[in-house]
């Protein structure tokens, strides 16, 4: 698991990189939920563009972040994702749920 | 001989496996030439498939997972997954998305996505004796 954040007017960004599937889920669900009980952001940002694979654990690291940023009254975005992810996010249907800005080629 | 060539693969349920077996499914597969995308989606429903082996079908230690890959002569890959754990009671309701009896780090999404996914899907399930997935994908040409 590898990701960098940073926090600026209220806005904790966080990016993910390399693979996501169930092998490393839960310590990116756990270290998303520590920052975010940490700084409190009024939105969540997760970064995608950096992840070049995820299977449905990828789904189950945004729910569990939406679920996070509820707790304290903040939103969440996703922002970034392309290609491979992408289609794994569509393919669950939780565009309908999280905003989604997808990646300009 | 209906199939051209094949692999099997045979690997406990450890979760640092999941992302070797999809590259292996990926690998044996490129040999058909497929796209990025196509690539992409098989790596998705084997890592799926490979993932329920170790969280469902052996929740309480190490169990054997087999793969097995075949080339069929419609350029189609297909792929089986069979583990000898614990079973599926209710395949319907497994097969329902978001339903799951993981924890909190599952989203109940696998098999929708193997669905979706790939060309054809099927589960077999034996409470006791096991689970088996067979899934195919059939690849285009490319001109």
């Amino acid at each position: 698991m590898r990701l960098t954040s940073y926090l600026q007017d209220s806005r904790l960004t966080i990016e993910l990189t390399g693979e996501i599937d169930h092998h490393c889920a839960k310590s990116y669900i756990q270290t998303i939920a520590s920052k975010i009980e940490a700084y409190t952001p009024q939105t969540c940002i997760l970064d995608f563009e950096q992840v070049t694979f995820m299977d449905s654990s990828g789904i189950a690291v945004a729910i569990n972040a939406l679920r996070n940023m509820g707790r304290i009254g903040g939103s969440l975005l996703i922002t970034g994702i392309c290609g491979q992810p992408l289609k794994v996010f569509k393919a669950s249907g939780i565009e309908k749920i999280v905003e989604i800005k997808e990646c300009v080629l | 001989m209906k199939f051209e060539n094949y692999m099997t693969l045979e690997i406990p349920s450890r979760s640092s496996n999941e992302a070797f077996a999809r590259s292996a499914v990926a690998c044996f597969a490129s040999q058909l030439d497929p796209t990025m995308e196509e690539l992409g989606d098989i790596r998705t429903a084997v890592s799926e498939a490979v993932t329920n082996c170790i969280v469902h079908a052996y929740p309480d230690g190490l169990g054997i997972i087999t793969i097995r890959c075949r080339i069929l002569k419609d350029n189609t890959l297909d792929v089986v997954i069979k583990d000898k754990g614990v079973g599926i009671k209710d395949i319907q309701q497994a097969m329902q998305p978001m339903f799951t009896t993981g924890g909190f780090d599952r989203s109940g999404m696998g098999f929708t996505i193997m669905e979706s996914f790939m060309t054809t899907f099927s589960v077999t399930s034996q409470p006791g004796k096991g689970t088996c997935v067979h899934m195919r994908r059939k690849l285009q040409r490319r001109k």
